[in-house]
């Protein structure tokens, strides 16, 4: 037996284990929230004339929730994604926009009251979605941040696929590819779909 | 090196810029530290045994990240609450999972990562204490001359006396 083989062999295990180590994504973090119940909410949506919106609203409906942002930048880059996904009607997508104003568009010296924080957050949302197209059956609005802490969102954008229960199925943190769609998203929709 | 130059120009910009967003940020923080001291003591104690799951290696703390501001705010709520330090920490746990824990959980899932250490060190002191003995023993054993040996040698000594 060749004795130099032992360190080489070490070495080269060495090398693989970093190879896959450091092509993980460390963003990536297992959710607890998988296999669970939606958290409850109840949330002002775009439309000013919409009742609140809460996930139990659809109930028996396979369904979408992306969380976005306008000033969220990766967003952009899903966005068209979304789009043309929505096109195809597989299922609603429900935008959860998140933290819509932030501490630096308020004017100096004042803090926004909640109603002028809402109109905000209407106004500049509407106006993105009108230019970049709009995926959403709605879009409810998580002003301060609470409903993002409950559902684990620590990066946007996020997306959540919800069964006919109201149960968490799948998480994906950061953008939606059309690869995703193609190879884990829509399988998923379809088998929760049929049961 | 002229664009070598510019490129550093412009990286020094940025990082004026970003230290300049720092600084603001730092100053609202201030502001908020002062409301109770005695939620703040537990705020800090708690925080520094939770990431922030924005810039991983910082603890809920030291992180001036946009989502730690808020967590510190929730864990803040719950002190007042008098949710005890296990309550807050499974609050957190059921959202974000394991990963928010600096200290995670001893169980199964967690045993490689607890103990696998100390077996490698196990396992390498097994290997050396067995390497060192097979050396010990194979070097006195193996290396005594035979008859052969010693005769080519005297003959080599003689032949080296003769011219």
């Amino acid at each position: 037996m060749k004795k130099f083989l032992i360190p080489l062999a070490m070495f080269f295990g060495l090398v693989i284990f970093l190879a896959v180590g450091l092509n993980r994504d460390p963003h990536e973090i297992p959710s607890p929230l998988v296999g669970k119940s939606a958290p409850a909410f109840s949330l002002h949506t775009l439309d000013p004339n919409a009742p609140l919106f809460g996930p139990q609203d659809m109930k028996g409906k396979v369904w979408m929730l992306n969380v976005w942002a306008t000033w969220c930048v990766a967003c952009r880059e899903e966005h068209p994604v979304l789009v043309a996904f929505s096109k195809a009607n597989q299922l609603p997508i429900v935008g959860l926009s998140y933290k819509e104003i932030q501490a630096q568009d308020e004017p100096a010296g004042r803090k926004l009251s909640p109603e002028e924080k809402l109109q905000m957050a209407r106004e500049r949302s509407t106006l993105w979605l009108k230019r970049h197209g709009n995926p959403y059956v709605l879009s409810a609005l998580d002003l301060d941040g609470r409903v993002g802490i409950d559902y684990g969102v620590y990066g946007v954008p996020e997306t959540y696929l919800i069964d006919k229960e109201g149960v968490i199925r799948y998480k994906r943190v950061g953008v939606v590819t059309p690869e995703l769609l193609q190879s884990t998203i829509l399988p998923l929709v379809q088998k929760l779909n049929a049961s | 090196m002229t664009s070598f130059l510019k490129r550093a120009k412009y990286m020094g910009l940025v990082l004026f810029a970003v230290l300049l967003t720092c600084g603001s940020l730092q100053a609202k923080e201030a502001a908020l530290m002062a409301e109770d001291p005695v939620v703040e003591k537990r705020l800090i104690h708690i925080s520094e045994e939770l990431r922030c799951l924005v810039c991983q290696n910082e603890s809920l703390a030291s992180s001036r990240a946009e989502l730690a501001n808020d967590l510190r705010e929730e864990v803040r709520k719950l002190i007042r609450q008098d949710k005890s330090d296990s309550q807050i920490k499974e609050y957190l746990v059921t959202r974000y999972g394991d990963f928010v824990l600096y200290r995670p959980e001893v169980k199964p899932l967690t045993w490689v990562l607890w103990f696998g250490p100390f077996l490698l060190l196990l396992a390498g002191v097994v290997g050396m204490v067995f390497y060192l003995r097979q050396r010990q023993s194979g070097s006195s054993g193996k290396q005594v001359l035979t008859e052969e040996d010693r005769r080519k040698v005297q003959e080599l000594l003689k032949s080296g006396d003769a011219p």
